[in-house]
């Protein structure tokens, strides 16, 4: 519901940026779907280590959905990126977007994860596994951001310069209206996996007790 | 302190034993950079700057570490020998710095015949990229040798490492390839001695974790 | 020295181990019997801590330094010799007169002539001869035996079976094997599973 309060007020009532065009609008979904993939890493690096400090048998679930979940709006995010680049320069890619560059790593990283969640029989081993590799890509986040920051400035000099637009009081509010939208929808979709896997397990484990 | 130092080298002596009798690892690398210092000359168009070929010199390096790797906890996976080494009454975090010490001595090898190599065929190295390369071995081996443990939890064995070991070798290739290349080498330089740090502290901590239930 | 409440183990969708409840005291003798594929290597690993339970409760020691693992494997490095691995494994258990307590060792269990040979060289019954040095060599207080006297020759058996006899009043084991009656004498308790 919030959502499509969102796209409604994105799409009528910010229409003072007109001029600015159609990739301005997109720039209200992009930035958010990046920062609530951010909020799902680092969600999912949590629950990890609650894992493994604590041993909460949830733990392990929750880490796992958190991060499908940010793989997802993950890739919307290079897809947002790409298509707002094609928008504001007729590029689909520019590795000067330093938040596209950091996406596409996080994405070849995280999706590594899943790669390694399913050559790995379910069981402490893998779960350990899994919340040590979440850790290291809640820290990869920062450190690359850094790198892909230093990368820019020599080895791919910018031709185009993706800067976020100095926002009025009007555009914030719709900003992070649309933010706070994104995550609702994220919490809820967290909420619908990690009930449905739940009730996988809950399932599995009748049949196997009927046995 | 003493005991844990004691422990490292032991391990680190076993590993290094262990390659000097099978003789496996090491020649691999050696003949794999070689071969892909090769290939690039002949990957490389006509008119490639020397920039290029700086690129070039750390996608050898970073695959000739995989190499060595892939191999790190073979043994101890083919033989199930990494219980011998976690009923011990070591920190299991002394497991990984041993291994990771063996795969330094390995690739510091394998580069001393690489970086020769690398100024007869294409140019000289200057002390910025030897500095980038000491900070980013240091970067490959802690994360590395650690992952190579993951691995070997796999099923996919092999193939995995090199998944999980690229993307976090984009900010080492980063930084390398800008010490080697830019005009301030030293931020990139930074760059790798941060990756390095946080990296190290992680793998370390997190190792007992990855070898035990 | 363990105890097991309602211990179960599952790999993935498969059930190893189900509500297992059983003790091992201090000086105890527990010998664990059961057909292939029952779980006895498992109950093994998981009493030496190399295995966390799926479910139920299990105390087990905690000193890794006092506890003595004969695994399935020889747990040796096949490029190191007899006398390497051995002293690998010194160093970590911190044994304080390493290299004599090796020498009787290998003297003990009719090694030492090939103590610089490399352990890929050698039989199986060998192997299983080291690996029982490996896991003797710091004297610990709980020795958990995964089927000891697989591969071993008539002679590698008798070895063992003296061993046993004579570690048997100071210290605790947890056995695994085939052949119950070989140890009758020593068992205290005994542990059958499906």
């Amino acid at each position: 519901m919030l959502v499509s309060a969102a796209v409604a007020l994105i799409f009528f009532w910010v229409p003072e940026d007109a001029d600015q065009g159609f990739s301005q609008k997109i720039f209200y979904f992009h930035v958010p779907i990046a920062l609530t993939a951010y909020a799902c890493f680092g969600w999912g690096a949590w629950k990890g280590l609650v894992h493994l400090w604590k041993r909460t048998p949830e733990a392990d679930l929750e880490s796992y959905v958190a991060i499908h979940l940010g793989v997802i709006f993950g890739v919307l995010t290079l897809i947002t990126g790409s298509i707002w680049a094609k928008a504001s320069w007729g590029v689909w890619w520019t590795w000067s977007s330093r938040q596209l560059v950091l996406f596409l790593v996080l994405f070849l990283f995280y999706s590594a994860y899943f790669m390694l969640r399913f050559s790995v029989e379910p069981g402490p081993p893998r779960a350990n596994i899994s919340a040590v590799y979440a850790l290291f890509g809640v820290v990869l986040i920062p450190v690359s951001f850094l790198a892909i920051r230093l990368a820019d400035d020599f080895i791919h000099p910018t031709v185009f310069r993706p800067s976020g637009p100095n926002m009025a009081g009007s555009m914030f509010f719709v900003f992070c209206l649309s933010w706070a939208a994104l995550l609702v929808l994220a919490a809820t979709l967290y909420g619908i996996e990690l009930t449905s896997k739940r009730l996988d397990a809950s399932v599995r484990e009748l049949r196997e007790a009927l046995e | 302190m003493r005991r844990y130092a004691q422990d490292v080298v032991a391990l680190t002596r076993k590993d290094l034993l262990l390659e000097l009798r099978a003789r496996d690892t090491l020649p691999a690398m050696l003949l794999f950079v070689a071969a892909a210092l090769v290939v690039f000359h002949f990957a490389l168009p006509g008119d490639s700057s020397e920039l290029a070929a700086k690129g070039l010199l750390w996608v050898a390096l970073v695959f000739t570490a995989l190499l060595g790797l892939v191999r790190a906890f073979a043994a101890e996976r083919e033989q199930g020998l990494l219980d011998g080494l976690v009923l011990a009454p070591c920190d299991r975090s002394a497991i990984w710095l041993a291994k990771a010490l063996a795969m330094l001595a390995f690739l510091v090898l394998a580069e001393v015949v690489a970086l020769p190599l690398y100024s007869l065929f294409y140019s000289g190295v200057g002390w910025e990229t030897i500095a980038g390369v000491a900070l980013a071995d240091v970067g490959i081996c802690a994360v590395g040798t650690l992952l190579a443990a993951m691995a070997a939890a796999s099923r996919a064995r092999e193939l995995m490492l090199p998944l999980l070991f690229l993307p976090l070798a984009v900010p080492i290739v980063i930084g390398g390839v800008g010490a080697s290349v830019g005009p301030s080498g030293g931020r990139y330089l930074g760059l790798l001695a941060v990756y390095d740090a946080i990296f190290a502290i992680i793998s370390w901590a997190s190792f007992e974790y990855v070898v035990t239930e | 020295m363990i105890r097991a409440r309602g211990l179960s183990k599952r790999f993935g969708s498969k059930r190893v181990l189900e509500r297992l409840d059983f003790e091992l005291p201090d000086g105890g003798f527990l010998v664990v019997t059961g057909p292939n594929g029952s779980g006895k290597t498992t109950l093994l690993r998981l009493c030496a801590g190399l295995l966390a339970p799926t479910s139920g409760e299990l105390e087990i020691a905690n000193d890794r330094g006092r506890l003595g693992f004969l695994a399935h494997e020889p747990l040796l490095y096949r490029e190191l010799t007899a006398l390497e691995n051995l002293d690998l494994y010194g160093r970590l258990y911190r044994l304080p007169e390493r290299r004599e307590r090796i020498g009787m060792l290998l003297e003990r269990f009719g090694l030492w002539r090939v103590r610089n040979e490399r352990a890929g060289s050698f039989s199986r019954g060998m192997l299983q001869r080291l690996a029982l040095c490996r896991a003797l060599l710091h004297e610990p207080e709980l020795l958990i035996l995964d089927e000891p006297f697989n591969a071993l020759d008539v002679e590698g058996a008798e070895l063992l079976a003296d061993q046993l006899e004579e570690l048997r009043p100071r210290r605790t084991f947890l056995v695994a094997t085939h052949d119950p009656a070989r140890l009758s004498g020593l068992a205290s308790a005994r542990l059958a599973l499906a």
